[in-house]
């Protein structure tokens, strides 16, 4: 079997639906494939790596810790998009710090998200196989 | 079906694994693995504990292949290995092991 390029696009805030929680079951049942998965987050969806998160008060599980296993599922490359982060007034600092560790390099830790503009990743995106949008 | 643990009644889903994970105390371990007709040792509780750590922090349950591997860094390589997990967890080390550890079935898991 070819490797192919996935790109799960995740464009919405988490809780409010559950589409951030349902990509990110896709994307771990996925990874058992083998494929060459990538992750990005625009628009609200930036929301979803936000630091910090409770959900106490909505009755619902706060599945954020959730993202700190991806590493784990080699799921290793993590586009943000610079202008989605920016027009919410959010950097890169209020967002969860993502690693994935590197076996072959005696599990070194590698920093897993990748700040991008909007331009660089329209370009990651052309160069996709199989979109999925969430 | 439910099963009893320590005179309490426990409710599972249709594949064995308990309703609620807050149910959870070692004496589920105990009780699944009697109806599987299966000894708990000191290694099988040493995966248990380390699933429940595992989910602690991150939500899930892993993929065996995730576990695998993180048995491997946690525990040593003789252990990250599928001969040494399925030696110990025969109907297989994601499934049964977490259903003992009383999380839900593993997500990837296929």
């Amino acid at each position: 079997m070819t490797t192919k390029k996935f790109m799960y696009v995740n464009r919405r805030a988490p809780y409010g639906t559950i589409y951030a929680w349902e990509a990110l079951e896709v994307v771990l049942i996925g990874a058992a494939f083998e494929q060459d998965v990538s992750m990005a987050f625009v628009d609200d969806g930036v929301f979803q790596l936000l630091k910090g998160q409770d959900t106490s008060g909505i009755d619902m599980k706060n599945f954020s810790p959730t993202y700190s296993a991806l590493g784990d599922y080699e799921v290793t490359k993590i586009y943000v998009e610079k202008e989605s982060l920016e027009e919410r007034g959010l950097t890169l600092d209020d967002l969860q710090h993502l690693v994935w560790e590197d076996e072959d390099e005696d599990w070194a830790e590698k920093d897993s998200i990748r700040l991008v503009s909007r331009a660089e990743l329209a370009e990651v995106f052309a160069g996709q196989d199989v979109m999925f949008n969430f | 079906m439910p099963i009893e643990v320590d005179g309490k009644v426990l409710e599972t889903d249709e594949e064995g694994y308990l309703a609620n994970i807050n149910d959870w105390v070692p004496g589920v371990a105990d009780v699944m693995s009697k109806e599987d007709d299966l000894e708990l040792t000191d290694e099988h509780w040493d995966i248990i504990n380390f699933l429940r750590e595992y989910y602690e922090e991150y939500q899930i349950a892993p993929a065996v292949r995730v576990l695998t591997k993180a048995v491997g860094k946690k525990l040593g390589k003789d252990k990250g290995n599928s001969k040494y997990l399925y030696g110990l967890f025969p109907y297989g080390p994601g499934k049964q092991a977490c259903r003992y550890a009383g999380l839900p079935k593993p997500t990837g898991c296929v």
